[in-house]
């Protein structure tokens, strides 16, 4: 399934598949002809209570990405571990503080499997997804979310575009700073549980900010992605 | 449910224990890194960021290393610990999320030259930081030339987000077990897992034999 011109969500099919939580990832391994492998982990975009998908963003640099964005077609096979991780993971009954996600480009992907875990088990915990793309046609999910975020059930989403914004654009421009962090997100003495994912400048950034509106530093799991 | 090592699978064929084909993939690492590559790693130039929560911001003159467990606790301020002797090591560097850079440049006051001071005789440690991160190592893997806590990479101060202002520096295990932000270690007679190694990942972490996770 085409999320955007470079990002594609797989859907898999897994002969005993353990399930998952909602934020855990995978390992995937692919094999060239003459043996040779590679290995790359992936975020499940799923809710546990859907089959294992993963979406994958094509880095133009990359050596996994550029085949599972591309190359793969339905009946392909490779292998996957996992799933992994036990910490940047939410689960719909866990105590029922607010939730607060913050994603940067597909970094938007652990905390989407959060929010579909959320919508199929009912949750009605207070949630706010603050998501920052470059573009309007890089925005992952775009039209999922706006159905999420029509549901009723407590969801709040904001959007914003750091590089270029479509004429009659109602959301935010520019990066996520503390002022954006300050409007949209729970005040810190709700005391809500942060997710933040993207990619590392956007991480620090957005958690630093929280940290300095007062969010304590525990109350914040983050997950980054490339180099610095 | 919590990750069960027991499920260690093949996405197709569970029955087969080597690789599947992937059909059309050809890749490109082959062959050029001269043993130096662990299994399941690729090389890259970049200096990636794992870490769970923010970035600690520990001003230097709050700073101190503490070695917990010998007969009496020994604690350096940053001053003191920076009139340690140093050395400069080159090493390789392996993070569990598949990523490896060769070659990295570090200054640091080696584990040994800090134990020299505690009178004990503990099997094992655990680092603990800024931020409440904790990782757990053999008293074994922290001596004898083979760990050190970093205060300089790459000839500069070490950055926050690379863990300054000092990190442990293990580099013959998967990188999770080089604490960011260390602020000392606890030694005892018994093993205790860490943060990772409490949420799915190896005890140990040898990157030679592929310990990322639980059942490794």
């Amino acid at each position: 399934m085409t999320e955007t011109p470079r990002v594609r969500t797989l859907i898999l099919d897994v002969d005993g598949w353990p399930g998952h939580r909602a934020g855990q990832h995978v390992d995937v391994r692919l094999t060239a002809e003459d043996g040779y492998q590679a290995e790359r982990s992936y975020s499940l975009a799923s809710a546990p209570e859907d089959p294992p998908a993963l979406t994958v963003e094509r880095l133009d640099d990359g050596e996994v990405s550029p085949y599972l964005v591309d190359e793969v077609v339905p009946g392909d096979r490779f292998e996957l571990r996992g799933p992994v991780g036990g910490y940047f993971v939410w689960d719909a009954d866990a105590l029922p503080e607010p939730l607060l996600l913050v994603a940067g480009g597909s970094g938007v992907v652990p905390l989407m499997a959060m929010l579909r875990h959320r919508a199929a088990a009912g949750s009605t915990v207070p949630a706010k997804l603050l998501y920052s793309s470059r573009t309007y046609e890089e925005v992952i999910y775009r039209e999922e979310l706006e159905r999420l975020d029509g549901r009723g059930d407590g969801l709040e989403i904001v959007h914003t575009l750091t590089r270029a914004q479509p004429l009659g654009w109602t959301g935010h421009a520019g990066r996520v700073d503390v002022d954006l962090l300050r409007e949209v997100s729970f005040p810190a003495r709700r005391n809500p549980r942060v997710f933040v994912c993207g990619p590392t400048s956007f991480v620090e950034a957005v958690a630093e900010g929280l940290v300095s509106l007062g969010h304590r530093p525990g109350r914040i799991r983050t997950e980054r992605f490339g180099g610095t | 449910m919590p990750f069960d090592p027991a499920f260690r699978f093949n996405a197709a064929c569970k029955t087969h224990t080597v690789g599947i084909i992937s059909r059309g993939f050809r890749g490109r690492g082959r062959g050029d890194d001269s043993g130096r590559l662990p299994p399941g790693q690729y090389a890259t130039d970049d200096f990636p960021v794992l870490s769970a929560g923010p970035t600690p911001h520990t001003p230097l003159d709050e700073w101190t290393f503490t070695i917990e467990g010998g007969a009496e606790p020994v604690r350096w301020t940053w001053d003191e610990f920076r009139t340690l002797p140093t050395e400069t090591v080159t090493k390789d560097i392996h993070c569990v999320t598949k990523w490896s850079k060769f070659d990295t440049d570090w200054e640091g006051v080696s584990v040994d030259a800090l134990l020299e001071s505690v009178d004990h005789d503990r099997a094992y440690a655990v680092a603990f930081c800024d931020g409440g991160y904790t990782t757990n190592l053999p008293v074994e893997d922290l001596t004898g030339g083979k760990a050190w806590v970093a205060f300089a990479y790459d000839g500069e101060p070490l950055e926050p987000e690379h863990g300054g202002p000092a990190r442990l520096l293990v580099p013959h295990l998967y990188f999770w077990k080089s604490a960011k932000w260390v602020r000392g270690l606890s030694l005892r007679d018994e093993d205790e897992p860490g943060f990772w190694e409490t949420n799915g990942y190896h005890n140990y972490g040898d990157p030679w034999r592929e310990q990322r996770y639980w059942g490794d």
